[in-house]
């Protein structure tokens, strides 16, 4: 406990030694790497998703997901299942709020029915896999208050805690490299009670037309069950040139019939 | 008359796909599903000659060809079901239609499938296609209909859907040896057409439909043959049936407000025999990620009204729908759903259950059962399924 509190009054003195508090250079971090990444337009992509469970038993799903950027508001985004085939053209479309929750319909192929469902389930799994449904949301700066904790050569951790109280966890520990426009190198999720529940690790980064900076692969590792999720993207397109007709109703019962 | 209409639209196809032979990249897809299944009818059938023991097999082949950036394709889905019952031994074309979207605006010529409405245990608006009644005990599946259908998209005012309906399918009933029919077996082929043109009366449709922040509101007119056949009773008791022209307005809106999905269908259906108002009106709410295992368990209740009392041909006139959602979101996808619908006025209840898993990667098994419980004897057309209370189990590879 003495030495809890130890460090508790070292790193406050720390960050009151410095010019700026914790709290702003971190948001001043977070706005850095959303600014980075301003000005993609649109992006196609194919996923693969590789679930492990704790004895090592894989399953697969194919996806297709294509985003929209906007500059008001949060992205746009569609997404495809091509695998399982039993699930094959099962859709969603997302249109993420800065502020307030993300607005998101659902096509079943077999009926053909468009939903619009409830986006209030956040920490739910997707489709079964190690990522949350707010794991894979358009990432809005808004969505967080920041506290800057260290700087580790050119790597830089940053606390996150949500803002949605309906989020799965109280913080999240954000590694970027300020040398390479403040992308992300690892995320450390804590659950709700504070204890350490994944490590979502980013790696075989490539760059896009000299700005873009995309990890195609995602490994995300639960260290209370032991399972973990690997996404494998391939190759981004950037040249495609969406539109805001590529992100509507219309637009998610072509993409999955 | 099937056929001829698939080869006219065979030749359409091939005419605009030579146009667009010159559009770079063509992308193939073709899937299969083969299915078995397993209905059981525990109870000592009503009427002579109907079985128990239903053993069927069915086949879904799909195909889909999409180039200029998938802004245009031809799509097929096929069906074929072998059963115990001659009537539900049955082929379809599900979907054979080419698609093109530009800009704001998509066009879609063939044989399609159109879902409208957003309720769960009864299905109003949704008009468009014909329903597969030997298929499926819920309704849910659709003959393929063929159709002109133009959507024009609007960011401000929402999207404008307009369908030219050229043929109308009749639904097909039992057979002498199936379940889930009435005393004397329905040919399809003894209904007949109020519409002089018969199943040529060119028929058309509108929709449109927007959404404001949590609100999603559709609204629709159909003018032509109605889908569902109207049943008269003559004093001795005999059927007889026909196809009304009928003009059908309706209404769809859904509030989704934080867990809660609040949902409501209203249609306005109007024909020389026949004058009625019917709604059913809900909501869903779920509980999610309960176990933080992503465990969900949705809760639904839906109130159904239909203005034509007992003759109203899904037997929902005044009755309460309770159910749960379960959903396991876990690899296999497991999903549990459970159900009852009562009517307010006797004692008459369905029980039902749906279950389904997915077992390696190209598996699926499901699990169905629908009970019919202290069916009252004076309803006149679900008294006749009072004993055909069943389970059915079907197993699914795909490839």
């Amino acid at each position: 406990m003495r030495t809890l509190i130890f460090t508790g009054i070292a790193l406050l003195g720390i960050s009151m030694a410095s010019a700026q508090s914790a709290e702003d250079r971190g948001m001043q971090i977070a706005k850095a790497a959303d600014k980075a990444d301003q000005g993609f337009k649109s992006s196609i992509v194919n996923l693969k998703m590789t679930l492990k469970n704790k004895n090592g038993q894989k399953s697969e799903r194919l996806l297709i997901t294509r985003t929209l950027e906007q500059t008001e508001d949060g992205d746009k985004s569609l997404i495809v299942f091509n695998s399982p085939k039993d699930v094959k053209g099962t859709s969603t479309l997302t249109f993420t709020h800065k502020i307030g929750s993300d607005d998101q319909w659902l096509f079943l192929p077999s009926i053909k029915r468009v939903k619009r469902i409830s986006s209030n389930n956040k920490s739910g799994p997707f489709v079964g896999s190690e990522f949350a449904y707010e794991d894979l949301s358009s990432q809005e700066v808004e969505k967080y208050s920041y506290k800057f904790l260290e700087e580790k050569g050119e790597l830089l951790l940053v606390e996150q805690d949500p803002v949605d109280p309906k989020s799965g966890y109280t913080r999240r520990i954000v590694t970027y490299n300020k040398n390479k426009q403040y992308r992300i190198e690892k995320v450390e999720f804590y659950d709700r009670k504070n204890s350490l529940l994944k490590t979502l690790t980013y790696s075989n980064y490539k760059l896009y037309k000299g700005k873009f900076w995309r990890a195609l692969s995602l490994n995300m590792v639960n260290h209370q069950s032991n399972k973990e999720t690997l996404l494998k993207f391939s190759e981004y397109n950037f040249e495609a040139d969406l539109a805001e007709e590529d992100f509507t109703q219309v637009a998610l019962k072509r993409a999955g019939q | 008359m099937k056929i001829n209409i698939i080869i006219l639209l065979l030749g359409s196809f091939t005419t605009l796909y030579a146009q667009n032979k010159e559009s770079k990249k063509l992308n193939h897809d073709f899937e299969l599903e083969l299915e078995g299944e397993y209905r059981y009818f525990y109870d000592n059938a009503l009427f002579e000659n109907q079985k128990d023991h239903f053993p069927s097999f069915a086949v879904r082949p799909e195909y889909k060809v999409e180039w200029n950036k998938g802004y245009e394709s031809i799509n097929f889905k096929g069906f074929f079901r072998l059963d115990v019952d001659d009537k539900r031994t049955h082929w379809d074309i599900r979907e054979l239609y080419y698609q093109k979207a530009k800009n704001n605006w998509e066009f879609n010529l063939g044989v399609k499938k159109v879902y409208w409405g957003v309720a769960e245990s009864n299905h109003l608006v949704d008009i468009i296609n014909q329903t597969d009644a030997v298929e499926t005990f819920d309704g849910e599946e659709k003959l393929g209909q063929p159709m002109a259908q133009f959507t024009w998209i609007t960011e401000k005012l929402g999207t404008f859907d307009f369908f030219y309906l050229p043929y109308h399918r009749k639904r097909t009933f039992s057979g002498e040896k199936g379940r889930l029919r009435f005393s004397s077996v329905i040919d399809k082929d003894d209904l007949s057409y109020e519409s002089g043109a018969k199943e040529w009366r060119q028929d058309i449709a509108f929709r449109w439909k927007h959404y404001f922040d949590i609100f999603d509101i559709g609204l629709s007119h159909f003018y032509g043959t109605g889908r569902e056949p109207l049943f008269t009773f003559d004093a001795t008791g005999n059927i007889n049936a026909f196809y009304p022209i009928i003009n059908q307005s309706g209404i769809d809106i859904q509030i989704t407000h934080n867990a809660f999905l609040w949902k409501l269908e209203s249609i306005y259906r109007n024909a020389d025999a026949q004058d009625f108002i019917a709604l059913v009106a809900g909501l869903e709410y779920t509980f999610s990620n309960i176990d933080r295992n992503g465990l969900d368990i949705g809760v639904l209740g839906e109130y159904l009204y239909d203005e034509r009392n007992e003759f109203a041909l899904n037997a929902l006139q005044n009755d309460l729908f309770l159910g749960s959602r379960i959903a396991f979101n876990d690899t296999k996808d497991t999903s549990i759903l459970i159900g009852g619908i009562t009517d307010l006025e006797s004692s008459s209840t369905i029980f039902s259950l749906e279950a389904s898993r997915r077992f390696g990667n190209s598996w699926t098994a499901e699990v169905e059962a629908r009970v019919f419980n202290n069916i009252n004897r004076n309803e006149p057309i679900l008294s006749n399924f009072r004993e055909d209370s069943f389970f059915r189990i079907s197993i699914s590879k795909y490839f």
